[in-house]
């Protein structure tokens, strides 16, 4: 008989401190003992984590009011600038934006040692930031000048708002030019000479709800290590499914826009990250829970590393020149053993999303679970599935 | 006897001169080079790891020659706090100093297998590898 479970149920359960939750990898091996049916019949809630960096991330601040009034029109915290055209006083601080005095790449490959995901840290970190503004002045907000120093919990309000978040997969890079090449999935030795790859697979959220069933907008989540939600699908969106040998697979697609109080978030799970070569960004903690509701959606929470791959792409030259088309496919479970195969050469492998942090989340939220105080919410709206068939378009040039 | 580590820095006269050669042959040293950068066009440096008892001379051999020796006491260490257990360093490593322990994927460092090349240092997407003097 197969099992239906609606949110309601779960959530009375949660409540009860009776509902049975087990983690993406815990579930694998449930799966594996007992099978499918039976671990969907006994499993309420699966938790997932990543921990990586993660571009197209940023926080919305709202600094209160000087005296006299002022309107900002260009604002640096910490020398590193932030967008202040919303509203007098608002701005948001973007993860890739660099320190005003940042050499970027002129000593190539440059450090881009403090950015904006740097600056989101600190504030974090109930470290004091300086905040430096200028404004042109008007009748209401007369004021041209401001420098003082602000933390996290003097302003009014501060919302991390990453508009694209939690990749649903993402490619394996190699490099087949004769030169190291410096990029967002670190350094590439050149003749293939390693391969880096940034998923957390079997733990990873959306390679584990591929269609979009359960997580959508209004979904509540473990971010940067508080409470966060799914605002929206991220951009880029485009979520499909590729077939590889023979098997239905989530592709790079799908993200999504989350959003929460940074206040109550930690240091641990936002950390401010540097590519030598390429620039800064931030890392970003996500954890996401999974209602087994049904069996099919046991079945793509249970896939393991094994049956989930990672499109191997040339950052050299393919990816550069935006040429389509990759060197094949690469599953987790072998780019986890350190080793793979490309154009019949073996080359060593290394991750740049942490397994050890991707598992502290999924645990951390199934603690939270099974105490009763993280209640799952149904989304108020799906997001775009794979049947949807959203493709992506490039910028046309005149 | 536990080795000595040294660095050596010279001048492109002597990058043509054997004398890690010397240092076995003449001062019966067991020489393990740890690095080595050797370009007749420019100033060149060794990270060497001797062993024998007559190591001091086999150093003052070196410094009648115009070599710089030095005790190697820097270190990379790694700054726990810091680090994220992310692995990035594990793929650029040369000697496998920094590595993952599977199934965890936990980034283990060994200062053992340490050759000081500090790419981990550059590369480190946390500053998490620093140099300790």
């Amino acid at each position: 008989m197969s099992v239906e479970k609606t949110y309601a149920e779960i959530n009375a359960k949660i409540k009860a401190g009776k509902a049975v939750v087990v983690t993406a990898e815990e579930l694998i091996t449930l799966v594996e003992e007992k099978g499918l049916s039976k671990a969907a019949q006994e499993v309420d809630v699966v938790t997932t984590g990543t921990f990586a960096p993660m571009c197209s991330s940023g926080a919305f601040l709202s600094f209160g009011h000087t005296k006299p009034r002022m309107k900002m029109q260009k604002v640096w915290l910490n020398g590193v600038a932030a967008y202040t055209g919303i509203a007098a006083v608002d701005a948001y601080i973007g993860a890739t934006e660099m320190h005003e005095d940042d050499p970027l790449n002129s000593n190539y490959p440059g450090e881009f040692r403090y950015g904006g995901g740097h600056v989101i840290s600190d504030l974090v970190a109930r470290k004091p930031v300086k905040l430096k503004a200028l404004g042109y002045g008007t009748d209401c907000y007369p004021r041209r000048n401001l420098e003082t120093t602000i933390t996290l919990d003097e302003i009014n309000e501060a919302i991390l708002f990453n508009p694209r978040n939690a990749y649903q997969n993402y490619n394996c890079a190699v490099n087949l030019t004769d030169r190291t090449i410096y990029t967002y999935m670190g350094m590439i030795k050149p003749h293939l000479g390693n391969a880096n790859y940034s998923t957390a697979g079997q733990l990873s959220p959306l390679l584990k709800d591929p269609h979009f069933k359960t997580i959508g907008v209004g979904t509540k989540i473990f971010l940067g290590g508080g409470i966060g939600y799914v605002a929206w699908n991220g951009t880029q969106h485009f979520p499909s499914m590729i077939d590889v040998e023979g098997k239905e697979l989530g592709s790079a697609g799908g993200t999504l826009a989350v959003t929460g109080d940074l206040k109550q978030m930690s240091p641990r799970w936002l950390v401010g990250t540097s590519y030598l070569g390429y620039g800064a960004t931030l890392s970003v903690g996500i954890g996401i829970p999974i209602p087994i509701l049904n069996e099919e959606i046991a079945r793509y929470a249970a896939k393991k590393d094994e049956e989930l791959f990672a499109p191997v792409v040339d950052y050299g030259d393919a990816y550069p020149s935006f040429t389509p088309g990759n060197l094949g496919y690469v599953s987790y479970a072998d780019l986890k053993s350190g080793k793979i195969t490309v154009n019949g050469k073996e080359i060593p492998t290394a991750p740049l999303s942490s397994m050890p942090r991707a598992r502290e989340i999924a645990t951390t939220l199934k603690g939270w679970i099974q105490k009763g105080e993280f209640q799952l919410t149904e989304p108020v709206k799906t997001l775009p599935s794979p049947a949807d068939g959203f493709i992506a378009h490039s910028i046309k040039e005149d | 006897m536990s080795p000595k580590r040294i660095v050596l820095r010279f001048g492109t006269d002597i990058s043509v001169k054997p004398i890690v050669y010397r240092l076995v042959k003449d001062y019966d040293l067991v020489v393990n080079i740890v690095k080595a950068d050797v370009n007749p066009q420019k100033e060149g440096t060794m990270i060497l790891e001797v062993t024998g008892d007559q190591s001091e001379n086999g150093l003052n051999y070196l410094r009648n020659l115009g070599v710089s020796v030095q005790a190697l006491n820097q270190e990379i260490v790694r700054n726990e706090e810091k680090c994220v257990m992310c692995g990035a360093c594990t793929g650029v490593c040369p000697t496998g100093a920094l590595y993952l322990e599977r199934p965890s994927m936990e980034v283990r460092f060994d200062g053992d297998q340490c050759v000081f090349c500090q790419l981990c240092v550059k590369v480190c997407p946390m500053w998490a590898m620093e140099v300790s003097l």
